[in-house]
């Protein structure tokens, strides 16, 4: 039935739930590639040297800020919930969740100027 | 009572779960809380509409309904805070079976209040001394944080884990099992341990903290969670708990 838009859905935290959620399930996609390029190396150097002039290309290089954003982020929004679920509470996670993106995108930012 | 100064349009659920929402026409007024234009509808326009009330002063925690998009108790809400040009949409609280128009069906929530083993289990008789607590021990402390809920189930209604998953306990039971945890007089931690750590219990929130979000009273069950989560896992690691 019934509920429309987002509901109770929506809020900083919900959203830092779905990030780190989401940024799991994509580096748990990124995994299995990332070691079967690693493979190559086993097939001889020549593959995977192919491969790697490949990814100087400019989009691979910024879909590699995305993947270092998204790590940073999943690391640091897991760390924030570890303590959580292991220490005594703290208020404040709204603004944790926020440091955590922020210092995610900063991570990425300084990437992304070092790369090109 | 004040003149109406305009009037606000009220889609208000109307059927059970295959129902819709049906637009009235409710003469607004000074200091009106959402709980007050349903009443009019209920006794002007429609006595076949169906929704729960009782003390209209907070505290029995049966008005809560879906307003706007947002579990709220109603008796407290006043239209001025939630009506954005005049409109109000008031349905059912989420996640509860529609018995009709407003009113869910509250049984699962409450069931799983006796699942988390939210129910007193006395420790003395009535013939032993009145047991001293020090309001200021850690462990009352804990206790009193969450000890003023009412039940009303705006935290369940707003918990994305229970939509997700039909077993989880929710917030609410889950608060009152920690302050239990935390009751000198209780008696019952060993079977309630258990109840909490089983599939379904505190190790299934995500912590999105909407609960605290949304709870009228401002407990922030995520917090009361968190505890579980923490002393069940020291009772795993120190093997007072089976898996």
């Amino acid at each position: 039935m019934k509920t429309r838009a987002l509901g109770p859905r929506g809020s900083t935290l919900w959203i830092a739930a779905m990030i780190h959620r989401l940024s799991g399930l994509a580096l748990a996609i990124f995994l299995p590639v990332h070691f079967f390029v690693l493979s190559l190396a086993f097939h001889g150097g020549a593959r995977l040297e192919g491969f790697l002039r490949w990814t100087d290309q400019p989009l691979v290089k910024l879909s590699e800020v995305g993947l270092v954003f998204l790590l940073t982020v999943h690391l640091l929004g897991g760390v924030r919930v570890l303590v959580i679920e292991n220490f005594d509470w703290h208020d404040g996670q709204k603004q944790l969740a926020m440091l955590a993106a922020s210092v995610s995108a900063v991570v990425a930012f300084v990437f992304l100027v070092r790369v090109f | 009572m004040p003149e109406a100064s305009s009037q606000l349009a009220v889609s208000l659920w109307r059927g059970g779960e295959d129902g819709r929402y049906q637009t009235y026409g409710v003469p607004r007024r000074d200091n009106q809380t959402v709980l007050d234009v349903v009443t009019y509808v209920q006794r002007h326009i429609d006595p076949t509409l169906s929704y729960r009330f009782a003390c209209r002063v907070g505290m029995c925690g049966s008005c809560a309904m879906t307003v706007n998009g947002r579990p709220r108790w109603t008796c407290r809400t006043h239209v001025a805070k939630v009506a954005r040009s005049d409109r109000l949409e008031i349905g059912p609280l989420e996640n509860l079976p529609v018995i009709k128009d407003l009113a869910t069906d509250m049984q699962p929530f409450f069931e799983k209040w006796q699942q988390a083993k939210g129910v007193f289990a006395p420790s003395a008789t009535r013939r032993d001394a009145i047991a001293q607590i020090q309001p200021d021990s850690p462990a009352r402390i804990a206790a009193d944080a969450g000890i003023e809920c009412i039940n009303c189930g705006v935290c369940y209604a707003a918990c994305d884990t229970v939509r997700w998953n039909a077993d989880y306990l929710g917030p609410a039971a889950l608060n009152r099992a920690w302050t239990l945890f935390n009751d000198a007089r209780d008696a019952g931690n060993s079977a309630r341990m258990a109840a909490v750590a089983a599939s379904g219990g505190c190790h299934s929130c995500h912590s999105h903290q909407s609960c605290q979000e949304h709870c009228p009273l401002s407990l922030n069950p995520t917090a009361s969670i968190a505890g579980l989560k923490r002393r069940t896992a020291l009772a795993y690691l120190k093997g007072e708990l089976k898996a």
